[in-house]
């Protein structure tokens, strides 16, 4: 999906560093390859690709992310 | 997205425990054809024509399925394609097997959408499988994820009705990646000690994944929209845009008809039909061109992909008659109507894509909206003065 994407920099999408436990099942639930391991941790790598799902949200064992869409 | 709908009586209703793989459509006394299924024959209730037969488990018997899809499957897939009946097209929830499933076999869990279970069956011709089947009301697993069907919650009812325990002596199931929107892999273990291993996003994907020790490559975790897959969705969205269409022609003949003699019955006709012309440029642009078009047109925004889009359609198809509008005022008029209803239907896609953050449409819906109602409006009062 590199070749089509949405608007840029509207995503609610929020990763708070200090909560990841390094998991992983935020990149294997994306859709959009959003995150990546870094040093045993996830970081955003893709912002503008996310689409709010909300699958890594309801995913992630420690409460480290977030997103807030609005109605749609 | 689909809107919940109240499905129809099946014998897995909560409170029937029977059987999945019938339902309950037509009356009783049907002649007994396939003598392995006789036995699970029930009065008033129909054997659904993709179960083989049944096995016998520890928890009963349960019906095992064909991956081959028949004429009648080809067909209703078309008709659902069209936006036909599309609301209504279920599959009785529950477990069902695939070839010849035993104790150590996976279970794949999939939503009630009788387009996604022959998807999913199609696609498991050499797999022996359990297929449990959760109630989302006919709509597919990603949909249904987001509006909150297919659930956790609906995932640990599932797993306890049908006895999944006795059936399978491992403790995974294997849910779609799209079903996580919905399912949380931590509360699922929880609350029924059953853990979830997600799949691939694509059925073809599946007999890979399982020879694959349950391991997903990336290409499996990541969506696409090819031009076949955007194609495939405008039929829907023309089926949706016909009965406001239907409302809009009428409306528009009438409009039509002001002029100096206040109405004219030969005006409305004769002004009428090129505001249909103006009107039909548009839906196609709107509902079928940018869709398809989709990553070739410049811009973010869908409404304003569909206002690109919409203004090539609209000088396509106004030029040629440019002699039988009345003036530039009554060009402008329907050059601007065209362009609005394919930018407003453009937008409307968003909804249908996989990739569109409800952020990013509300913002777009903030900014276009306004746009679209002030050039309908501009487009109405030009279209009744270009009549004088």
């Amino acid at each position: 999906m590199k070749d089509i994407r949405y608007l840029d920099d509207i995503s609610s999408l929020v990763l708070t560093d200090e909560k990841c436990v390094g998991c992983g099942l935020c990149i294997e639930v994306c859709p959009h390859g959003v995150f990546e391991m870094q040093h045993n941790k996830a970081r955003i790598v893709d912002f503008n690709a996310c689409m709010e799902c909300g699958a890594c949200v309801n995913n992630c064992p420690s409460g480290a992310l977030s997103v807030s869409p609005g109605v749609g | 997205m689909a809107s919940p709908v109240q499905p129809r009586q099946t014998l897995s209703t909560p409170g029937v425990t029977i059987l999945s793989g019938m339902d309950g459509q037509i009356p009783a006394g049907l002649p007994v054809s396939a003598a392995p299924l006789a036995a699970h024959e029930k009065p008033g209730y129909r054997m659904c024509s993709y179960v083989k037969t049944f096995i016998k488990t520890d928890a009963g018997h349960i019906p095992i399925i064909t991956s081959l899809l028949g004429k009648a499957d080809l067909f209703s897939t078309f008709y659902v394609r069209c936006g036909i009946n599309r609301h209504q097209y279920t599959v009785a929830p529950g477990l069902y097997g695939i070839g010849e499933p035993d104790k150590t076999s996976d279970v794949l869990v999939t939503a009630n959408f009788k387009l996604t279970f022959d998807h999913l069956r199609k696609a498991l011709a050499h797999v022996n499988a359990w297929i449990l089947v959760l109630d989302t009301n006919g709509v597919n697993v990603w949909c249904a994820a987001g509006k909150g069907t297919f659930s956790t919650r609906e995932l640990v009812t599932r797993i306890k009705t049908t006895s999944l325990d006795k059936i399978v002596d491992h403790k995974r199931v294997i849910v779609p990646q799209l079903g996580a929107t919905g399912v949380s892999a931590k509360d699922v273990k929880t609350q029924s000690g059953f853990r979830v291993v997600y799949g691939p996003i694509r059925a073809n994907d599946i007999p890979v994944f399982l020879q694959n020790h349950r391991i997903a490559d990336k290409q499996m975790r990541q969506i696409t929209f090819s031009l076949y897959e955007r194609f495939i969705l405008t039929p829907v969205e023309i089926q949706m845009a016909l009965k406001p269409s239907l409302i809009a022609i009428i409306a528009l003949f009438i409009l039509s008809g002001f002029g100096p003699g206040i109405f004219s019955f030969s005006g409305a006709w004769e002004r009428g039909v090129l505001a249909v012309y103006a009107l039909v440029a548009g839906i196609i642009s709107g509902a079928i061109a940018t869709p398809v078009l989709l990553p070739f047109i410049p811009s973010r925004a869908f409404a304003l992909k569909g206002i690109i889009v919409g203004s090539i359609f609209a000088v396509l198809v106004l030029l040629p008659m440019a002699n039988t509008i009345n003036g530039i005022a009554g060009g402008l008029a329907l050059f601007l109507f065209s362009v609005t209803i394919s930018s407003y239907l453009a937008m409307n896609f968003t909804g249908a894509t996989p990739f569109t953050s409800p952020s990013g449409v509300e913002h777009e819906m903030k900014q276009y909206i306004p746009v679209q109602l002030a050039c309908l409006a501009i487009s109405t009062g030009l279209w009744i003065y270009a009549a004088f």
